[in-house]
């Protein structure tokens, strides 16, 4: 890209400065609309974790223990669904309709920092959401699995969930016109969360071999897994170094085609 | 800064699955200070030529440089110099008016104490204080296009693009605007706008330049332009067909009356037809005897109108069709 030759030091630190800015932005408009952003992110695996994990447990129609299991299946969930619904919503009313992003696109940055940005906010989004599930699965659940010594691998999988959906929600933003948008979203939105083993670990699924490997193929999948191993080793999971590998392989291809289609949409 | 503030050279921009080019090779410069128009009908190439300009359109071919910056080697710094109120509204509509423009200044760099007072400075110049606090989804166009404008000059651009700035603006808004629009030029911030409004180009603009199809037809004052034109004056005949007598010869015989230095079909429309013709002396005493001339080839009169040529002219001269 021609744009790098002409970047000077003061160059840099103004698109720093620029960056923030934008990202301060955003954090701005999240807190001016705390509760809806509250009620957005925490109501479905709210009650995904009630339904799941407390009434069918009390009817007695799931074994105990599935709540354990399932508490880290839907904090990946929630991480991922998040950071995805941040980036790609706006992104798509952004570009194609209301054309609010163009005032960012304007400031004195290079294009694809405006995209970063993105991924980082959806991402900081993401882990806040995640990091309020916490106590609400304590008040649901009774109580939940937790292993101190296991935070560095628990942090860093919620990171890469969060970076996962980000960079999902980014190909879909740039992907997606607004008058698509529901069909898009119903048909790429409910398979992806259905498929990517929050609410059952994958190797359980040796049973039902077709629906395995399909899972196998969603990335999410790996997140649920990774959290399963840092929260419930005990339960029988994906190991972790394949998990390790297939997060970061999949967040760097979705952002690389995410970013493509970003300066596909950003410049004529 | 050496040179003009903004120059474009031998600029081309075709978009893909584009049979032609939406700008065909134009060459231009801005003086700084200057109040620049570009004046064409919709589709003539404008807007892509602004967005060249403003770093959001890559060019097939030829460069473009805005306040001493090649737009499209330094993007960045070109950004910080320039500004661009946009068609439509593009307001963010998750924030306060005022902070649509503070955090403008953010993005570009203003500090925090600065953003505040130059805000509120703008808010007030713009009669938009009272308003400060509101979203902008409820403003009319007339109050969007102002807080475009503001926001603009959060960061004291130097070079200032409007495109259609005042398009669908009511007239009392749109004279704000162009009050606006002088100020700013009287402070030395160049801008450039662009509009199919002829009497807008002609009012405004220190330079105009005239986009068809992609490709400059002329540039100069709008005053030059006009006395560019055959005649002094102009008379606009629109006639209909009465008879089934011989049309033919019809524009020779008007062309070859006293007086008549040139002329044009405006338009040709089954039975009616509107002729614009470029005088010298009184118009007045040709409408006799351009009525004769038509009637002789079976022509009705039914209006007639005298006037000054005006850039529209130019445009109808230079294109063989009516600016709209």
């Amino acid at each position: 890209m021609s744009a790098v030759a002409g970047v000077t030091a003061a160059s840099a630190t103004t698109q720093r400065s620029a960056f923030f800015a934008v990202l301060r932005r955003d954090l701005y408009v999240t807190w001016s609309e705390l509760p809806v952003f509250l009620a957005q992110v925490i109501l479905q695996p709210f009650f995904l974790l009630f339904v799941f994990g407390k009434v069918l447990r009390s009817l007695g129609y799931t074994r105990g223990g599935y709540a354990d299991l399932l508490f880290p299946g839907l904090l990946a969930l929630t991480a991922v669904i998040t950071s995805m619904q941040t980036l790609s919503f706006p992104l798509v009313v952004e570009f194609g309709w209301t054309k609010e992003i163009e005032d960012r696109l304007l400031a004195p940055m290079r294009t694809g920092l405006v995209a970063l940005e993105k991924l980082v906010f959806a991402t900081l989004k993401a882990l806040i959401a995640t990091a309020v599930m916490i106590p609400i699965g304590i008040l649901v659940l009774g109580s939940i699995p937790w292993r101190w010594s296991a935070m560095p691998l628990f942090v860093g999988v919620l990171v890469l969930a969060s970076l996962l959906g980000a960079s999902i929600g980014l190909v879909l933003g740039t992907l997606v016109t607004p008058n698509r948008i529901n069909i898009v979203f119903s048909l790429v939105f409910t398979p992806l969360l259905f498929t990517g083993c929050s609410q059952y670990p994958w190797p359980s699924l040796a049973r039902l071999r077709w629906f395995q490997v399909i899972t196998a193929a969603n990335p999410i999948t790996y997140a649920s897994e990774g959290l399963r191993a840092a929260l419930v080793p005990q339960v029988p999971h994906i190991a972790t170094w394949i998990s390790l590998i297939v997060l970061p392989t999949a967040i760097l291809a979705l952002s690389a085609v995410g970013l493509r289609g970003f300066y596909r949409r950003a410049l004529d | 800064m050496n040179g003009p503030t903004v120059e474009v050279r031998e600029l081309v921009k075709r978009y893909p699955r584009s049979p032609v080019d939406a700008v065909a090779g134009i060459s231009f410069a801005v003086e700084q200070g200057e109040l620049f128009g570009l004046l064409g009908p919709n589709g003539a190439g404008k807007t892509t030529t602004v967005g060249v300009l403003t770093t959001r359109v890559r060019p097939t071919g030829g460069t473009a440089r805005v306040a001493g910056v090649d737009v499209l080697r330094e993007p960045v710094r070109a950004r910080s110099r320039l500004a661009v109120v946009p068609q439509r509204s593009n307001l963010d509509r998750s924030l306060s008016i005022r902070n649509n423009l503070v955090f403008h200044a953010a993005y570009h760099g203003v500090p925090a104490r600065e953003r505040s007072a130059r805000a509120d400075d703008l808010l007030a110049q713009f009669g938009l204080a009272d308003r400060a606090d509101s979203k902008p989804d409820l403003l009319s166009g007339g109050q969007s296009q102002r807080i475009m404008i503001a926001r603009a000059l959060m960061h004291q651009p130097l070079v200032l693009f409007l495109d259609e700035p005042t398009t669908g603006l009511d007239p009392a808004a749109r004279l704000f605007v162009w009050d606006r629009l002088r100020e700013l030029k009287e402070r030395g911030v160049t801008l450039v706008l662009t509009t199919h409004d002829m009497h807008e180009a002609a009012t405004l603009a220190d330079r105009v330049a005239i986009m068809d199809h992609g490709k400059l037809l002329a540039i100069d004052t709008p005053e030059a332009l006009v006395r560019s034109l055959p005649g002094a004056a102009t008379l606009e005949l629109a006639t209909e067909r009465r008879e089934d007598a011989a049309a033919d010869g019809l524009l020779d015989a008007l062309r070859t009356l006293p007086g008549v230095e040139g002329l044009e079909q405006v338009e040709a429309d089954g039975e009616r037809r509107r002729i614009r013709l470029y005088v010298t002396g009184a118009a007045p005493l040709l409408v006799a005897p351009a009525a004769s001339a038509l009637a002789e080839r079976g022509f009705g009169l039914t209006d007639v109108k005298l006037g000054d040529p005006s850039l529209e002219d130019v445009f109808i001269h230079l294109t063989g069709r009516a600016l709209r």
